[in-house]
């Protein structure tokens, strides 16, 4: 949660020279968002615990040697932050090429192709083609579910179905199993999900999933359209009743 | 066909795709009677050439790189063209024909023409059956073309709508270098 922890104390800083205050506790992520100033993220959900993992809200911050993660940076005072630079475009497409490239998109034939979190990025940071050679690995989809599938060649591993599962629903069907390139979502104990005991068949998992790699089943080429306005809904619910 | 012409020269190129943004090609419709004012296409599907011309100012080229042929086509047109563009998802990131690619060739073969055509077989007669003769090998990997060759403009989509096509090429003719990503992208 980007603003949870803000003591109410009012600090100031620059974020792409332009001078804005904020509660101290405050992410970087968060006070840019609020300021119309637009980082682009792909495992952040606002709603879910902060991750880190997918690299693309890097900044520069005056002063410090290595990118800062904004949703995982508080800010303070005097800081400095700049959001978009030639470098961090630079790395931001390098980062979305490497998805491309570690797994199998096939956009064509995507349940998801016109509804996609990673192809928008893709068209937002101007990406017309690959750099990386492709690695074309072996995946499978798992099928076992009576209604969802599991498709692990569109897998970005951003966690958030993990997350939506473990923090919302409470039911923590899915975790990540292996290191790398063989890193990979599982249900219980690395079962075929519709063989899991703890799945409640609740479906956020699949409108958390940026990508086609979680879809209802029977869902043809582009009909795939997640919902996620679920997720500040029941997170402010919560909020309200503690 | 000589090239003894002013207009700047075009050619098309059709590796393995489905013909789908040959087909978006031809969608331009009404425009192509434009086109062919401003350019003289020298070699396309469309085209009585067989050989690839010499001294092309312009090649679309459809497809991904996945036989022997395809990279032999794809070295003559870079050698012969000054500005490549990779037309279409497939020769833009290898697409729907490289979805083979997680499988052996020998595999492929056997599910294709043996598995699934034949009762089954004897080794030998099991042999006859693979298109291993005539036909251009099968490299190991259907790869997008900048893999093999340098491209100079990328044009994502599948197919690429008309109109982008349009746009890049109109772009292009005016002396300007066109964001294709304005007007398409992967699986548009
Ligand atoms: S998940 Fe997204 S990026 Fe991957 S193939 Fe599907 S539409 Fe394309
Ligand atoms: S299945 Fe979807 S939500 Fe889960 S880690 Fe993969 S891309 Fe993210
Ligand atoms: S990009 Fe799409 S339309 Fe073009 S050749 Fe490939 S499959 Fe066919």
């Amino acid at each position: 949660m980007t603003s949870a922890v803000s003591s109410g104390e009012s600090i100031t800083l620059k974020i792409d020279d332009k001078d804005i205050s904020c509660r101290s506790g405050e992410t970087i992520l968060a006070v840019a968002r609020e300021n119309n100033i637009d980082i682009p993220t792909l495992c952040f959900m606002e709603g879910l615990s902060v991750w880190g993992g997918c690299r693309l809200c890097l900044v520069e911050v005056a002063g410090s040697p290595k990118l800062q993660a904004a949703c995982a940076t508080v800010c303070t005072e005097g800081m400095n932050v700049v959001t978009a630079s030639p470098r961090l475009k630079e790395y931001r497409k390098m980062i979305v090429e490497m998805l491309f490239a570690e797994r199998n998109h096939v956009c064509s034939v995507c349940v998801s192709n016109g509804h996609c979190e990673l192809q928008d990025m893709a068209v937002k940071l101007e990406i017309d083609h690959v750099r990386f050679p492709y690695r074309y690995p072996h995946l499978q989809v798992d099928n076992s579910h009576d209604r969802a599938r599991m498709d692990h060649n569109r897998c970005i591993l951003c966690t958030r179905c993990v997350r939506v599962c473990a923090e919302i629903e409470g039911a923590h069907t899915k975790d990540v199993k292996g290191r790398g390139v063989l890193a990979a979502i599982i249900h219980d104990l690395d079962q075929p999900w519709g063989e899991s005991e703890t799945c409640t068949s609740c479906g956020k998992c699949v409108n958390v999933c940026p990508t086609g790699a979680l879809t209802h089943r029977g869902t043809a080429v582009g009909e795939m359209q997640k919902k996620t306005d679920f997720l500040p809904y029941l997170t402010l619910m919560r909020r309200t009743e503690s | 066909m000589t090239n003894a012409t002013t207009k700047p020269t075009v050619a098309t190129v059709w590796l393995d795709g489905c013909s789908g943004c040959h087909m978006s090609f031809m969608d331009l419709d009404e425009r192509l009677m434009t086109l062919a004012g401003l350019v003289d296409i020298l070699h396309s599907p469309v085209v009585d050439s067989k050989e690839f011309p010499q001294n092309v100012d312009l090649t679309l080229v459809e497809g991904a790189v996945s036989s022997e042929e395809d990279l032999h086509k794809a070295n003559i047109i870079r050698a012969r063209s000054k500005y490549v563009i990779a037309m279409g998802d497939c020769a833009v990131t290898g697409n729907v024909p490289a979805m083979r690619n997680y499988w052996d060739r020998s595999d492929l073969f056997d599910r294709a023409y043996v598995e699934n055509a034949q009762e089954p077989v004897s080794p030998e007669a099991r042999k006859a059956l693979l298109p291993l003769a005539v036909v251009p090998p099968l490299r190991p990997h259907a790869t997008p073309l900048h893999e093999v060759i340098k491209v100079d403009l990328y044009l994502p989509g599948c197919p690429p709508p008309a109109d982008a096509i349009w746009f890049v090429l109109t772009e292009l003719l005016a002396g300007r270098v066109p964001n294709a990503m304005s007007v398409s992208r992967f699986g548009k």
